[in-house]
Order: C-alpha cells, then structure tokens, then sequence
C-alpha cells in the first residue's frame, strides 16, 4: 500500500489507528488560482527500492504507485510464481483516471514543441491497465489480465471481479486493486469545477469530515492498494497466511444522476444487499462496515439511508466508520485501501475511527460512526462500500476465517 | 563544453540506465546495452534535443551503435 499516511501497509494502519490526517497544503505546482489548494499526498515516495529508476522514468506516478503497492502485496503473500502455476495466477488492477499527468505533460510538450517531442512511452506510461500488465511482467503471471475503470468504485469492483475469476475457474490466485494519482492541475480544476471537493483551505486536516454537519466536500487523495485473492485451498496447500475470507461481492447502478446519488441510498442499499446474498450472510452477521463516506453532503446521507433501509433495527448496533476521514478520497483506489483496512479490522478486531466529526448530521442518529478514536470489539465480518460518479456501486464482503 | 563523444555517451547512459563506462563506442543499443525497440526511439528523441536538431525516421532507423551516433551528429552538426 501506498497512502497519504504511509508508503506500507504497516505505516498506514497505525496512522489509521491513531487517526492521523494525511492531508497538507498542495505544493507539487502553483494552486493559487484553485479554489482547493489541499489535498491528502504520499510523502516521501521513493520507487528505486522496487525497481531500476529507468524503469520509473518511464511510467506514469499512478503507476509507481501502483507498482510499489503490488510488489509489496505478492512478496507479502510469499507467493511464487513459478511455470507451472503460472497460468493459473492473474491481476486485475484498475485505476479511476489513469495517467492524467503524464496526458497532461505531453499536451504541453506538443503545444509548446510539436508532435514529434512525445515520448514513446508516454501510451505504455499512461494507460489503466499497465499496473496489471507490468506486475505480470515482473513476476510472470500468464493468467487473466485486467483492469477497471468505475471511477470512485474501481478499487471495491477489481477485487470482486478478481474474487469472480477465481469462484468461475478462470485462476487460482489473483492479484487486485487500484491505483491513482490525479493532484495534477487539470485533475484537482476539474473536482473543483464540479464542486466536489471541500474548501476548508484554512485546515487541511479537519477538512475531511464525514458524517459532521459542518462538512462541504470530500478532499482529494492518492495512492494505491493492492491484495492478493487465492482460492482457499490453494493457500492452504501452500501454507500461506490466511488474513480473512473474501465472502461476499455485490453491485448496482443508481440509473440516477453523473454525479449525485439519490436521496434514499436505493443503489447502495442494493449494493450491500447483493453482497450479503452473495456472501449467504445475514445483515445480523455484520459488525463492522467502512463505509464509503466521502464527506459530501449528499452522499453520506444517502448511504445511511442505504445502512438503514438495509440493516434496518439492528442498524444501530453496527460499527459504521469512514477511514477517508484520514487517508481523504483515493479515488480509483480507495475501495482497494479500504478493501485491506476491513481485513486488519478482522485481524486485529477494531473498527478504524471517523475523525473530525465533532457535531453529527441528524440524519445519522443512533448509529456507531466509531467518532475520533478506535473501537475495539469483536469482528466476524465486515462490509466495505464504494459508489462512484456514473452511479456505479460497489461492496465486499470480508470475513473472519 | 564537453566533446560531442562524450556528450552522446552520457546521453547513452542517462537513457538506457547503465553506466558510463559500458557506454564504448562498438556498443549496440540493443545488444549490448539492453535497450528494447521504445528505448531507441526515445533515445534518438534525447539526442535530437542535446544537439537541437531533427534526425529523419529513415536515418534514425540506421543508428544502432554508440559510435553510428557520434558518427552521425558529427556529420550532420559539423
């Protein structure tokens, strides 16, 4: 994992579990004419460890991260990849925008220079699916090669679909996740021109605020997360670390507006009902949802609909959090981060806190959103949700193993 | 101002990722210095823009060695 609050897994968690703000004023170029001039950055990200700096030349930063965030994740598995299982192991890893900064750089390069001064590697730097196509490069996985593309819910969809390739026969192991990097000056003007980011110019860190009344948007991250699926007894014949279960995958669409869900959640709730029957689970088998929660006025009002249209009275004993409090919106690859924050939840059975929420919507009374710190309590399955511009829902259903 | 050898040499270097002195004139980009087809386009490009000149497709194409390098921009700047 690659993250605003960390370049690993470990670092992030801990952030997460201390409820650390990664958002900061943006300084990579001049936003003084933006009406957000913040954002929730990596830091300190150095690719060389992970590959030939000639290597990272050539590839756009949402790829880096991508990269660094999957080579982490498979030698984490222990996972070799040998001729033999080979076919047999895939990646689908999916980013919401893709290159925009290297679209960006050589738009200027053609205006500026010509057409002959684009790089040969800007299509191979630049395109969704090259973090899928370079990790299986690097390693030698020849089985599906894939990557999403549904804006905010790119990360919680290339998961289920990997989980799906692997319950169809089509692999044994698949590698998934998101990756995006869009602080560039034509990513952050167009979330601003849209008016989806908040403006709380004067303190970053409490800007992102989910849930509270006092929130006016979500605030731009970047990053990447990236799992390794198996299928059960292929891990166990192998030996490997068996973190949680991936049970359950469900999807929707709104059929309602680009930007806006609908009031009363009816896409998300959806979303979360097909994951439960996926999964055969029950919502009373839940403890825990990390939720999508993006500090949008509308959309996080929606999806407390949604939690109580579908958990209905026992909405209230559930944990509901959204770790975008810290980490802000990652976008293409925040359903991924989430996706690995649900797990460490049921590893280390704590629900990760909302910060920043000081007064709650009304909307949102009777329900957990875990507010300012921590909760630990016993976990044995979780739901992570995403939703994304176009209407397009996303949620998975993760359980102890 | 650095020779136009050495000035292509650490181009060479510098877009292929190896060293300077592996950089010997008789080395072949593809070859010897592990340049794959995308490599040799960008570094045609890099050269170009080292000696603000435009080299056609037709003699990029022709340009495999160091030395067909120094060779070239030799004859083409002197």
């Amino acid at each position: 994992m690659v993250s605003p609050l960390g370049n690993t897994v470990d670092e992030t968690w801990s952030g997460i579990l201390a409820g650390t703000s990664g958002a900061g004023p943006i300084d990579k170029f001049d936003v003084s004419a933006f009406s957000t001039r913040f954002a929730a950055m990596v830091k300190d990200f150095d690719p060389t460890p992970y590959m030939a700096a000639k290597d990272a030349r050539k590839m756009d930063m949402f790829l880096q991260y991508g990269m660094v965030a999957a080579i982490q994740a498979v030698e984490n598995s222990g996972l070799d990849v040998t001729e033999d299982n080979a076919p047999r192991v895939g990646a689908c890893i999916g980013s919401g925008m893709g290159g925009i900064a290297a679209i960006e750089d050589n738009a200027m390069l053609i205006a500026e220079k010509g057409p002959r001064r684009v790089s040969p590697f800007f299509v191979p730097g630049a395109i969704i699916n090259m973090v899928a196509g370079n990790i299986s490069i690097k390693y030698g996985m020849k089985g599906p090669n894939l990557s999403t593309t549904t804006a905010c819910t790119t990360g919680t969809h290339a998961v289920g679909l990997g989980l799906r390739a692997i319950q169809y026969g089509d692999a044994d192991v698949m590698v998934c996740g998101g990756a995006e990097m869009v602080t560039t000056p034509v990513g952050l003007g167009g979330f601003c021109a849209a008016r989806a980011l908040s403006t709380r110019n004067d303190d970053p860190k409490t800007a992102s605020r989910p849930w509270d009344q006092d929130r006016d948007g979500f605030v731009l991250g970047e990053g990447a997360g990236v799992l390794v699926l198996e299928e059960y007894e292929h891990a166990k014949a192998r030996g490997a670390t068996i973190l949680a279960e991936l049970a359950g995958f469900g999807m929707s669409g709104d059929a309602h507006h680009m930007t806006s869900p609908p009031e009363d959640g009816a896409g998300a709730a959806l979303s979360m009902r097909n994951a439960l029957n996926d999964a055969q689970l029950g919502p009373e088998g839940v403890q825990y949802i990390n939720a999508h929660g993006t500090s949008t006025p509308l959309g996080d009002k929606a999806e407390i609909q949604a939690v109580r249209a579908v958990f209905g009275e026992i909405a209230g004993g559930l944990a509901v959090s959204s770790t975008k409090s810290m980490t802000g919106h990652l976008l293409g690859a925040a359903g991924a981060i989430e996706a690995i924050f649900s797990v460490l939840a049921i590893r280390d059975q704590v629900a990760p806190p909302t910060i920043n929420l000081e007064n709650p919507d009304a909307a949102c009374e009777g329900i957990n959103l875990v507010p300012g710190e921590a909760q630990k309590m016993p976990i044995d399955a979780v739901l992570s949700n995403s939703f994304g511009f176009g209407g397009t829902n996303g949620s998975l259903i993760f359980k102890r193993v | 101002m650095s020779s136009i050898e050495e000035r292509v040499k650490k181009i060479v270097a510098e877009q292929l990722g190896v060293k300077e002195e592996d950089v010997k004139p008789e080395a072949s980009f593809v070859e010897d210095l592990g340049a794959d087809s995308l490599d040799t386009v960008e570094l045609v490009m890099a050269l170009e823009e080292e000696f603000e000149t435009e080299i056609p497709d037709e003699e990029a194409e022709k340009i495999t060695t160091v030395q067909l390098a120094i060779d070239y921009i030799k004859e083409n700047l002197g």
